[in-house]
């Protein structure tokens, strides 16, 4: 049911770390892997998942490394993948870029981490803020060694105990992300909003949080059905949060890790009017030019502004001598990605702007046919969350009374959103 | 100054050099030496002669040199076992060191040396480490334990460590519970060495609010393999795990969804209390889809299953599985595979659109994918067909190659549901003709010609114009075109009466092909025999094709959905089908699906069975066999390997995939995938028998194999006589023989063994001259008689009992109980490979002595002792199972009663005068038997368990 082993290969498949936690696979099967997946993603059916005689891999690919794990036995590939991706995240938070050469430069560590973070195959402890405190890369006398710290063990193991903090201060950021996909004509074939609470926690000593917003269904429960509320549809909290009190009363109570991470995540598919809404009209010459008519009409409140907004519209990858005519903002042609990018700093909401795009195409045409890749959007929106979800309250209790200061920002953002062409 | 360094040194002498710097004065020279070994054992360099010198340095008071050491200890105490032991001591030392890390560090390394000798070691200090003051020192003991099983299970049960892992599960630290809980699921995986109980299962319930995350899917995965006692628990259990939903991590999520699918199914299932909880599954699982590519893979593939397990879920979701631009193309697919399970009538206009839209992107498998998918929706959802069809001529006018030949071939698959309805588009699609290279699409198109023989004016110019190229054509479209020139011939006599001789011709005498010839002969004779005849054949009225495709086996689906998150699931295939059974042996008895309350497990699935066949019947094709059988009433005796999967046929194949002689009938569709129909019916005279003599009594079909309907039926139902009879297997097939069939068993009789046969001649003229040989076997196993050779006619069959001996020539061959024979007749022998049921070889008087059976016993060692866990499915109580074994040769020794387990003795003799002496543990709370075997020759122990659990079923 665990990982018989775990390895760090370069691109090239060539092992740079491997450990070998159960010895029952043989450890030179991991030689096939690249070969298998170059096999497999010939035959355009690469999934992260591999088999090689009584092998399996199942592996993720990080900047130019791959992490593998080795397993034979029927293994919760689910958990493997969110070890997998835990590694790289500690890795990460040990010596920040986690690629092919910092991975060599610090294999000692990693050694180390790979020996804690997995026993046997079964995962153990991944909370990089308590491994830091007895993994560490100086060298350690023995009678000075670290212990293993309570929280490892211990029901609240993300937290240690003892941090002090002269000021004690939180700070909540509400961050949205709209996923939108519209179609050539112009319907919205799907929108929905993946919002996340990200925290900064600075406090002292143990204590214990609540999170107030105003969910739909808490309101409803305590007949204040009428107050504006959101109905989060799913939500998913990290591990310090009681899942069970959640369950029973919809209190999101928890004693937070030390600094910075993601309280929780949420999801709603109410349909929104699009923030940022792009109509083209393209003229197609072919073998000689193509131009482009695009309006860009922002859809929100007069009083928000969109900040750093980037239109990128897609080209004929042989498009070639591109001339611009907008009013506002800059635009520069991007021929590594095939598209032009449209960039306005400040995009105040209900405002309509234009840009129309001259290029030339060759009189030969290419043989290959090209794929139609959506236009897509970035955009920033401060002090403004697309659900309308609010924090009411969040209160902070710790034995030694001190009083701390919360602080609020909200943000909605571009996630995937796209808007096919014609 | 980084560690990349170490890499570097790779001079000549190189291992001298580090050799002298382990051995060194200074702490920090020692320290560097270790990391560049460490090193070079990473990039795969054999650094095994510093063996001793690594080891030197592992008594430090430096906490990273000696886990550097322990790490090489790892990875080199296998191939110097001796040296290893050189450790052992500072192993104990450091067991008892006061700081907790190094005393974990210890325990965790000793378990990780996988070297017999040192694992006599490591009970003393794992046992103090498993009740030691620190969780963390006790954690790490709880795994160790799953370690030494690993290497030692016996040594684990006798050095008490299962109670002790017992006891940890109690840990107040949840930590310690997740891991004890992670071990013993694993050493379960095994041999259930503790049974899960609904205490155990309250304290893992408990632990699971506040555990890590993998602790909670430990936790989880663990109450996956739990069958709650009452409705009442389950409900509890639902109730406690479905917060967890809430989780960020995907794993707890998918291992808690797959505890509630489970459970689920054992509550009546229109309660309220499972209306709301399937409510609260559907948005964890779409959320999964915002997760990393890779994870997403895998919750699509899950999703798939519960899709089709509970279509209800996620009806209302089809929107999140739409494709995106950058999805990887592993992503893409499976979405697409999902889209088409929810596509209904109400989303169908969206699904249509979208499918429209991946048909003319760049990625060729995608695309393929994508219009396959467009045929699909037009014969799911009968009311969109028409805009099916309308958007795949729109696509075909794209003249992209691959998109035509894909469209052409699901346009088939629509003519064949609906019938008449869209011949208008047939002069669109003959335009393309010319375009079409791809044997599947030449295929389909081809028969389109012949299913439309009397509306296409120009059909015979057409066919005419494929016939040309006969030999050059692959066999799929050869076939079709031989069908659909029939076709022809049949409905338009007169255009068609050179061209059908020519086919005839060209497919009976000039290809090689049997398939191909075969199809000729019988079209040929039905022609020439009786052409009305033919007509009802070969034009005949089609059966509906299947709306669902590639629908996994029910069965396997209820298997998979026990193991969503895993392997399995991924890969859609039981556990058994990837995992090496050598390292598991026993696995599979662990992974049968759970049974509902008060319904047994036969039960349940004779009943599912029966109830599947029924409902699908009037609109799906319950099977190929079981249509073509009714119509013709053609005997279509299966191979045993055929006849368990017969069943599901309909389902499985579909559209695309049909039988062979389904094809032949011109049903159309790719005769190719599927083997086993195939060698039933491209026997000529097999078909041909049944055609000529429509009144001529179908032969009886023929029992499966022992796995399939044995297990059904249990064991009583055959033979009668007193012994367990195995049923007649398939041994060699008419196809394989020239029209000789073979079936047969063993049995014993009276304290001899019998050769129990069938001989069918299929062939068109009597055989006869019937000879017998068998080859040297384990047991010496000859035949004392030989086969009466008077004459079978055709289509007759004739029983045989043949008497067999154990004085023949012996040779021991795996498994022991293989025997080839050799058949032979007036026009050729034949061989084919058997196996004897072990219990044929079992002596009357093999009963043993108490006394004689306790030195035996004790006189065998106890590494030649196996042991095994067998499902007593019936609960058959200790007297039953007394009774049962005796008849069949397994003598009862004692019998003890020890608390309320039953103990169980008993001796077998074989026919070479081997004994082997049992143990079985019944307990009459569990439905598990623990089975202990022992023999001086341990080849004799080799299958036993089977026969016992063959016996209990």
């Amino acid at each position: 049911m665990a990982t018989s082993a775990m390895f760090i290969l370069d691109l090239k498949g060539k092992t740079i770390i491997s450990r070998n936690y159960r010895g029952d696979i043989d450890m030179t099967a991991i030689d096939k892997f690249i070969t298998l997946l170059m096999e497999k993603e010939e035959e355009g059916s690469a999934a992260p998942v591999l088999t090689y005689q009584d092998t399996n891999f199942v592996f993720i690919k990080h900047t130019n490394i791959y992490l593998v794990s080795a397993c034979r036995s029927n293994v919760n590939v689910t958990m493997i993948l969110s070890f997998l991706y835990k590694c790289v995240e500690v890795f990460s938070e040990y010596f920040k870029d986690v690629e092919e050469e910092s991975i060599r430069d610090n294999f000692v560590v990693i050694y180390e981490l790979l020996d804690e973070m997995m026993d046997f195959g079964f995962p153990q402890t991944t909370e990089s803020r308590i491994l830091q405190e007895y993994i560490t890369q100086e060298g350690q006398k023995l009678v000075s060694a670290p212990r293993p710290p309570m929280a490892v063990t211990n029901a609240v193991s993300w937290r240690s105990e003892g941090i002090k903090y002269r000021k004690n201060e939180v700070f909540l950021d509400v961050i949205e992300s709209v996923n939108m996909l519209a179609s050539a004509n112009g319907t919205v074939l799907q929108s929905e909003i993946v919002g996340s609470v990200k925290m900064r926690v600075y406090l002292t000593g143990m204590p214990e949080l609540r999170l107030g917003l105003n969910d739909k269904v808490l309101f409803e429960g305590s007949g204040r059905g009428k107050s504006k509320s959101v109905e989060l549809e799913d939500v998913k909290f990290h591990q310090c949060v009681r899942l069970s009190r959640f369950d029973t009363d919809r209190t999101i109570s928890f004693i937070p890790p030390d600094g910075a991470f993601e309280l929780m995540s949420y999801r709603l598919t109410t349909v929104v009017k699009p923030l940022i809404w792009i109509e083209t009209s393209i003229e197609r010459h072919s073998h000689s030019r193509v131009s482009f008519i695009i309006k860009a009409k922002s859809q929100f409140k007069r009083r928000s502004t969109a900040n750093n907004v980037e239109i990128i519209i897609p080209v004929p990858s042989d498009a070639d001598s591109p001339k611009f005519k907008t009013s506002i903002g800059s635009v520069k042609y991007t021929p590594e990605q095939s598209a032009f990018v449209w960039t306005i700093k400040s995009f105040p909401g209900g405002k309509e702007y234009l840009l129309t795009a001259h290029l030339s195409l060759p009189s030969v045409m290419s043989e290959e046919s090209e794929g139609r890749p959506p236009i897509k959007v970035k955009f920033e929106i401060p002090y403004f969350t697309t659900s309308g979800i609010q924090v009411r309250y969040l209160k902070i209790i710790e034995k030694s009374g001190y009083q701390a200061l919360p602080w609020v920002r909200y943000i909605t953002q571009n996630g995937e959103y796209e808007m096919r062409m014609k | 100054m980084t560690d990349s360094k170490y890499f570097t040194t790779t001079k000549k002498g190189e291992i001298f050099e580090l050799k002298t710097e382990l051995n060194s004065d200074k702490k920090e020279k020692k320290k560097e030496a270790v990391k560049k070994v460490i090193a070079s054992m990473t990039v795969g360099k054999d650094v095994s002669a510093l063996f001793p010198d690594v080891v030197n340095c592992m008594q430090t008071d430096n906490v990273e040199l000696k886990k550097l050491v322990y790490l090489y200890l790892m990875n080199y105490a296998k191939s110097q076992p001796d040296l290893a032991i050189m450790a052992v001591n500072t192993f104990v030392k450091d067991c008892e060191d006061p700081n907790p890390l190094i005393r974990a560090l210890a325990v965790r390394t000793m378990g990780c040396i996988r070297v017999e000798k040192i694992t006599e070691y490591l009970c003393d200090p794992l046992r103090k480490c498993m009740k030691d003051e620190d969780p963390y020192v006790r954690k790490t003991a709880a795994v160790c334990v799953a370690k030494l099983h690993d290497m030692n299970p016996t040594l684990v049960k006798e050095q008490g460590f299962v109670e002790l892992l017992n006891d940890l599960l109690s840990d107040a630290n949840p930590m310690v519970v997740a891991n004890a809980v992670a071990a013993l699921t694993e050493m379960n995986e095994q041999q259930t060495v503790i049974e899960v109980n609904s205490q155990m299962v309250n304290k893992l319930l408990t632990a699971l609010n506040e555990c890590t995350e993998w602790g909670q899917v430990f936790i989880l995965d663990a109450l996956a393999g739990y069958t709650p006692r009452d409705e009442r628990e389950t409900q509890n259990i639902c109730e406690r795990i479905s917060p967890r939903l809430a989780h960020a991590n995907a794993a707890v999520v998918l291992s808690t969804v797959k505890v509630l699918m489970k459970l689920i199914d054992l509550m009546p299932a229109d309660s309220d209390f499972i209306t709301q909880l399937t409510k609260k599954l559907a948005p964890p699982m779409v959320t999964l889809l915002s997760a990393e590519p890779e994870i997403q893979y895998v919750a699509l593939r899950n999703i798939n299953l519960i899709v089709q397990k509970r279509p209800d879920i996620l009806k209302q979701e089809m929107k999140v599985f739409f494709v995106k631009y950058n999805d990887p193309i592993y992503v893409k697919m499976e979405k697409l595979d999902i889209m088409i399970r929810l596509a209904q009538q109400n989303n169908i206009s969206q699904v249509l659109s979208e499918l429209k839209e991946y048909a003319t992107e760049v990625d060729v498998d995608f695309v393929r994918k994508s219009v396959r998918a467009i045929g699909r929706c037009a014969i799911k959802v009968e009311t969109s067909s028409e805009r099916c069809v309308q958007t795949l001529l729109e696509l075909i006018q794209t003249k992209v190659n691959y998109v035509v030949q894909e469209a052409v071939v699901v346009i088939k698959d629509i003519f064949r549901k609906y019938p008449n309805r869209y011949e208008s588009i047939i002069s669109a699609l003959c335009e393309n003709l010319d375009t079409l290279d791809e044997p599947e699409a030449r295929a389909s198109m081809i028969w389109i010609i012949g299913e439309y023989a009397e509306r296409i004016d120009n059909a015979d110019e057409l066919l005419e114009s494929f016939v040309e190229g006969f030999h050059d054509e692959n066999t799929q479209v050869q076939l079709q075109l031989l069908t659909a020139v029939v076709k022809l011939f049949l409905k338009r006599p007169g255009v068609a009466q050179a061209l059908v001789q020519r086919v005839l011709s060209l497919a009976t005498q000039d290809s090689d092909n049997p398939d191909l010839r075969d199809r000729g002969f019988i079209y040929w004779r039905l022609l020439s025999a009786d052409p009305a005849a033919a007509k009802n054949v070969v034009l005949t009225e089609k059966p509906l094709i299947s709306e669902e495709t590639d629908l996994l086996e029910p069965s396997l689906l209820e298997q998979l959905v026990c193991h969503i998150g895993t392997l399995a699931s991924v890969y859609h295939k039981p556990p058994s089908a990837f995992i090496d059974p050598a390292k598991a042996p026993l696995r599979q008895i662990n992974t049968i699906p759970a049974a509902k309350f008060g319904s047994s497990l036969l039960d349940t699935s004779s009943a599912s069975n029966a109830s599947r066949n029924g409902s699908s019947a009037p609109t799906v094709i319950p099977s190929q066999d079981q249509v073509i059988a009714d119509l013709l009433s053609l005997d279509l005796n299966a191979p045993a390997t055929s006849a368990n999967t017969g069943g599901y046929g309909g389902g499985m194949s579909g559209t695309t995939s049909m039988g062979g002689l389904d094809d032949l009938l011109g049903l159309g569709g790719d005769p190719m995938p599927t083997t086993a129909p195939m060698a039933q019916s491209n026997n000529p005279f097999d078909s041909l028998a049944g055609l000529g003599m429509p009144s001529s009594a179908p032969i009886p079909q023929q029992p499966a194999s022992i796995g399939g309907l044995a297990e059904i039926f249990g064991s009583g139902g055959f033979g009668g006589s007193t012994g367990m009879t195995y049923p007649k297997e398939m041994w060699l097939d008419a196809s394989r023989a020239m029209g000789m069939q073979v079936e047969g068993t063993f049995v014993r009789r009276n304290g001899r063994i019998f050769m129990e046969m069938t001989i069918t001649n299929k062939a068109m003229q009597a055989i006869s001259g019937f000879a017998l040989q068998f080859n040297k076997n384990s047991f010496g196993l000859i035949p004392v008689e030989q086969i009466n050779p008077s004459p079978i006619l055709p289509n007759q069959s004739q029983n045989y009992t043949i008497a067999c001996d154990t004085t023949g020539a012996v040779q021991v061959t795996t498994p022991l109980t293989n025997l080839q024979v050799a058949i032979k007749n007036d026009i050729n022998a034949f061989y084919f490979a058997t196996t004897v049921p072990l219990i044929a070889y079992f002596r009357e008087d093999g009963q043993m002595e108490k006394r004689e059976f306790l030195e035996e016993w004790k006189s065998i060692p106890e590494q030649n002792e196996q042991q095994f866990t067998l499902q007593n499915t019936h609960n058959m109580n200790a007297d039953a199972i007394c009774t049962k074994l005796q008849q069949n040769n397994i003598h009862t020794v004692a019998r003890r009663q020890v608390d309320n387990q039953q103990l169980l003795y008993h001796s077998v003799k074989y026919t070479n005068n081997l004994n082997v002496l049992s143990e079985l543990k019944v307990n009459s709370q569990t439905t598990t038997i623990t089975l202990s075997l022992k023999s001086k020759n341990q080849m004799a122990i080799a299958n036993m368990n089977e026969v016992f659990q063959t016996l209990l079923n």
